[in-house]
């Protein structure tokens, strides 16, 4: 099958902060409360992976679209804008 | 020392930069404040834009050199099935000539910056890699101005146009308009492929400087109310593949990975075929149409595009409202100079502007629509394999009796819709456009 999200996160530029945009509130909301962790589907960057029952968050790849913050159930991402200047830059939009 | 500028705008895409380019072609002090290192580095359309609404900013912009990837003579609708689809096109040669801006395609990043440039030229200070974090008020809740996340970032105006988007942290923080709810919103991601321009001029039949939109509905969005389009620049196609934001997390369909199931449905994959992926983008669709509009004006502050939901799905029209909604913030803000009254009562006029023009009309005329959709998932489940079936039944050629065919068609359709639905279907079509 074709592209992986890997491939396509290289074909952007991105000014990389050294914070992270993205926090999740509290952990134990995800992991005790969250059963569907829908951030981990609708996510288009895969920010959002569950490694060993954590969720970590990759935000170097975020393309700044918003979903996780309203599409957490318990909203339970505190979302902002990178710094100005920082994060994806596009080529051609 | 606090920076004092008559207008400060918050964002500086189709709305904000058509608001700048107004308020300083009339000589208004005014300041743009844009996240992005340069404007255009953060926006993204499926990349349409209308001549006759960037005209009403800008009347010659035909002369100013924009970066116009390609001229649409064409326009495809495809509905869809797994193996195939039904397609309805209409071409006229008018596009080619007298109204070949009507509609055409842009890169953002491209045409922003140079619309924004526009706007520079006519005097309007841009400011890039500047976050607007809160906007200031006075004492009776008026707004004053914007705070930045510059050091010293704070700005003095006498009225602020909040112009920042669909995604707009700021409105859901500073209250001027809810956050939306997944399903009103929705999830698009779009990829550029390179291609030679003599490929896509003959794989789309068109000119040098001449394209062809597609807009796809059907099975390609794996039974969710979403859609894909497929667009022709000069050396590369757009495809976006979107659906609601709520049946993403319903689904839990990746929307990466439908883009890639997309690609090789058999209707597209012969058009992007040796093509290079460029670049991979994604942002939402303000969805939830005229009766999710927010309170669009107040004490020293309008809000005007994609912030205010002021988009039309069925038309594909965003980023020409966008145009529309800031020049007529503009021409607000430009009367309201005239007392120095920038109050609520004042600004009040901004929304009869877009009830007279064709913004609110239009919007309000489809609010129906994405009920329409959401309301009859079939349009995405059980209809495309039926219509699929009746096709491929009609074009097989197998001695088979035509009455055969047409019994066998419909008692397949009958399988997984009943009358009623399909009256149902029919009417409610009829009456959401």
């Amino acid at each position: 099958m074709g592209a992986t999200i890997e491939d396509k996160l290289f074909l952007d530029r991105f000014n990389v902060a050294d914070d992270s945009h993205l926090k999740i509130k509290d952990d134990a909301v995800c992991t005790d409360a969250c059963e569907d962790k829908p951030c981990l589907y609708l996510c288009p960057a895969n920010v959002y992976r569950l490694e060993n029952d954590r969720i970590s968050v990759n935000y170097e790849g975020c393309l700044e679209c918003g979903s996780c913050r309203i599409g957490c159930p318990h909203l339970n991402i505190e979302w902002r804008f990178p710094t100005g200047g920082y994060g994806i830059r596009h080529k051609f939009g | 020392m606090t920076q004092r500028f008559e207008v400060a705008i918050v964002g500086a895409g189709p709305a904000g930069i058509s608001a700048a380019y107004t308020l300083a072609d009339r000589g208004v002090k005014v300041v743009v404040l844009e996240r992005g290192e340069f404007p255009g580095a953060k926006n993204i359309s499926g990349g349409v834009l209308y001549g006759h609404d960037l005209a009403r900013i800008i009347p010659d912009f035909a002369d100013r050199n924009p970066p116009i990837e390609r001229n649409i003579v064409e326009s495809r609708i495809w509905y869809l099935t797994e193996d195939g689809g039904y397609n309805v096109s209409y071409r006229d040669r008018i596009f080619e000539s007298e109204r070949r801006h009507n509609v055409f395609t842009v890169g953002r990043a491209k045409f922003d910056r140079w619309f924004a440039d526009q706007a520079s030229e006519k005097g309007a200070f841009v400011v890039p890699s500047t976050v607007v974090t809160d906007l200031l008020r006075d004492e009776n809740g008026k707004v004053t101005g914007v705070r930045t996340d510059r050091p010293d970032g704070d700005l003095e105006a006498d009225a602020v146009i909040l112009a920042d988007g669909v995604n707009s942290p700021l409105a859901a923080k500073t209250g001027f308009r809810p956050e939306p709810a997944p399903e009103h919103v929705a999830l698009a991601v779009k990829e550029v492929i390179e291609l030679p321009e003599e490929t896509i001029r003959e794989r789309f039949n068109v000119g040098e400087t001449d394209g062809v939109t597609t807009e796809i509905l059907g099975s390609v969005t794996e039974g969710m109310n979403g859609v894909a389009v497929i667009y022709t620049n000069r050396k590369s196609l757009s495809l976006c593949i979107g659906a609601n934001l709520a049946d993403f997390a319903e689904k839990k369909i990746k929307p990466y990975e439908m883009m890639e199931r997309f690609k090789t449905h058999p209707m597209v994959a012969p058009l992007i075929r040796d093509g290079k992926p460029r670049e991979y983008m994604a942002h939402w669709l303000a969805e939830a149409g005229y009766d999710k509009i927010p309170p669009l004006y107040g004490d020293g502050w309008l809000i005007a595009g994609d912030s205010g939901m002021l988009f039309n799905t069925l038309h594909r029209e965003g980023s020409n409202m966008a145009m529309v909604s800031g020049k007529m913030a503009a021409e607000t803000i430009l009367e309201a100079r005239k007392t120095g009254d920038f109050s609520g009562s004042s600004l009040r006029d901004y929304v009869r502007r877009l009830e007279k023009d064709v913004v609110l009309p239009d919007l309000k005329k489809y609010r129906r629509f994405n009920s329409f959709l959401h309301n009859h998932k079939e349009i995405f489940t059980t209809l495309p394999p039926a219509f699929g079936f009746a096709a491929r039944e009609m074009l097989t050629v197998n001695g088979v009796p035509k009455k055969d065919k047409q019994k066998k068609i419909w008692r397949n359709l009958r399988k997984d819709h009943s009358l009623l639905s399909l009256l149902r279907l029919l009417r409610d079509a009829r009456r959401s456009v």
